[in-house]
């Protein structure tokens, strides 16, 4: 579904991704772990081309992202993003941003996008909460709408970059049991977190990032249990 | 005190024409304003570069500058041009009025150089909206035109009012400018009438009560506007 072969990203001098080869496939949930400014942001930002890559080559079910030719507007549309901030747009309603994206983006009626928006709130348990503005949502219940906004979309991927990380902890496991159903339901995603035990629960595949390479992959087990790395017991040992 | 009774009339088609003549460069100064506002942000270098020049001109030099420059030196430059094409090349003459209507010469002033204020009010605006509300719209596979339109600038319009109403109110003020060149405003009115009344104290202070009543009653205006889009979310 995803492949990404030999990608490189420079922010001018300082050089964040050194050559990720990786494959990404249908249905299967990837965690990706690792220090902070090891570039796993970067990595998932590179991927729906929110940065233009350095070197290398990312192919989205066989199109290539660096093609002249591809039109990077359709490829988005069939990746949900899911950001640390949320960034839900604060003038609109939950369920307009959630609309918003089908209607003007798919050029669906928006008695239609309405209809999806009520579901997908439904979905992540905020059926009562559509007409309400991001600023009187919580921040648990302003991600759980960022992920409907994303699903409306109806995206073949959603990228996760950090999710629950500026959220208090006692939300932490509403927006988590959500991204939870959505692996259930067969969706391929790629999630950076540090909720090591959401990773051993729902991670088909762990990777694990360090210095802008990756340095581990493999189930959970392989990851948390048997391997022998020592920069990855050191970050283990650290946050576990 | 009759004679400056007579004047009353005529200083209040004066402050009509001030407000006429605001609110027209007001509206243009803000279509132009958007665009180069815009046009600073572009990602291609020489159209970026081409709005810096022209917001560097206009607020670098003299709005009085600037009106003479258009209403004496563009019928200038147009003749001693049209002299030269013919004297060069044998054109035919296209022209043989050069001399600009004062109140389009108004017009044009002050629009472009409100436009050049506004632009920089509306690129701050633009600016001051996060950067992750693009990534956000981009992400969901909205162009960038879209996502300026419906994520980007209904934000920044909120945060643009209460300079943008400033800068309206320095518009306003700055139109007495446009008496130099005879644009009967409303300090023009106010100089032609104390010509032939001499009741200079009587007239020039109700000139600064009537500029005071249209300044504040922009601002309530303003006040307004913002309180209004305040509570619309
Ligand atoms: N837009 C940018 N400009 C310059 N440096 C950046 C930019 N984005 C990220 N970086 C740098 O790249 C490195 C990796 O960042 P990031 O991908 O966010 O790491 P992670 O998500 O693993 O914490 C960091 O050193 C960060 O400072
Ligand atoms: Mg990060």
């Amino acid at each position: 579904m995803i492949r990404v072969e030999n990608l490189h990203k420079s922010f001018k001098k300082l050089e964040v991704l050194k050559g990720i080869d990786c494959q990404i496939k249908a249905n299967e949930v990837v965690v990706i772990i690792g220090p902070s400014g090891s570039g796993k942001s970067t990595f998932l930002r590179c991927i729906n081309m929110l940065e233009q890559p350095t070197a290398g080559n990312i192919y989205i079910e066989g199109v290539s992202l660096s093609d002249p030719l591809t039109n990077i507007n359709h490829i988005r549309a069939e990746l949900g993003m899911v950001f640390q901030r949320f960034n839900l747009f604060p003038h609109k309603t939950a369920l307009e941003n959630i609309a918003m994206a089908p209607i003007k983006v798919r050029k669906m009626s928006k008695a239609d996008a309405k209809i999806i928006a009520y579901d997908l709130l439904e979905k992540v348990g905020l059926s009562d909460k559509a007409d309400v503005y991001p600023d009187q949502l919580s921040g648990g219940q302003q991600q759980r709408v960022a992920i409907a906004r994303a699903l409306a979309m109806n995206p073949k991927v959603m990228l996760f970059d950090e999710p629950t990380s500026s959220l208090d902890p006692e939300m932490v496991g509403e927006v988590l049991a959500v991204i939870k159903d959505l692996a259930k339901e067969g969706m391929t995603m790629m999630v950076v977190t540090h909720e090591m035990g959401f990773a051993r629960e729902v991670g088909d595949r762990v990777i694990f990032m360090d210095e802008g390479l990756i340095v581990e992959e493999g189930t959970p087990e392989e990851i948390f249990q048997t391997a022998k790395n020592p920069r990855l017991q050191t970050f283990l040992s650290k946050i576990l | 005190m009759d004679v400056v009774l007579r004047t009353y009339p005529i200083l209040l088609w004066g402050a009509l024409s001030t407000l006429q003549i605001s609110l027209i460069s007001i509206a243009l100064g803000c279509v132009l304003g958007l665009a180069v506002g815009l046009a600073r942000l572009s990602g291609y270098r020489i159209i970026r570069t081409a709005a810096s020049i022209y917001i560097d001109f206009f607020r670098g030099t003299p709005l009085l500058v600037q009106i003479f420059l258009i209403y004496f030196g563009l019928p200038h430059l147009l003749r001693q041009s049209q002299l030269y094409l013919i004297e060069s090349y044998n054109m035919p003459q296209f022209f043989t009025q050069f001399a600009l209507p004062v109140f389009l010469a108004a017009v044009v002033s002050c629009s472009l150089n409100s436009g050049a204020y506004i632009a920089e009010i509306f690129r701050a605006g633009v600016q001051s909206i996060e950067r992750g509300q693009m990534e956000a719209a981009r992400s969901l596979g909205m162009t960038t035109r879209q996502a300026m339109r419906y994520v980007i600038l209904p934000q920044a319009f909120k945060v643009v009012i209460p300079p943008l109403g400033n800068e309206f109110i320095a518009l306003l003020k700055d139109t007495s400018l446009l008496s130099v060149i005879g644009f009967e405003e409303l300090t023009r009115k106010g100089q032609l009438t104390v010509g032939w009344s001499y009741a200079a104290f009587p007239i020039w202070i109700t000139v600064a009560f009537l500029y005071l009543v249209m300044t504040f009653g922009l601002s309530r205006l303003v006040d307004y506007t913002e309180r209004r889009l305040k509570t619309g979310d």
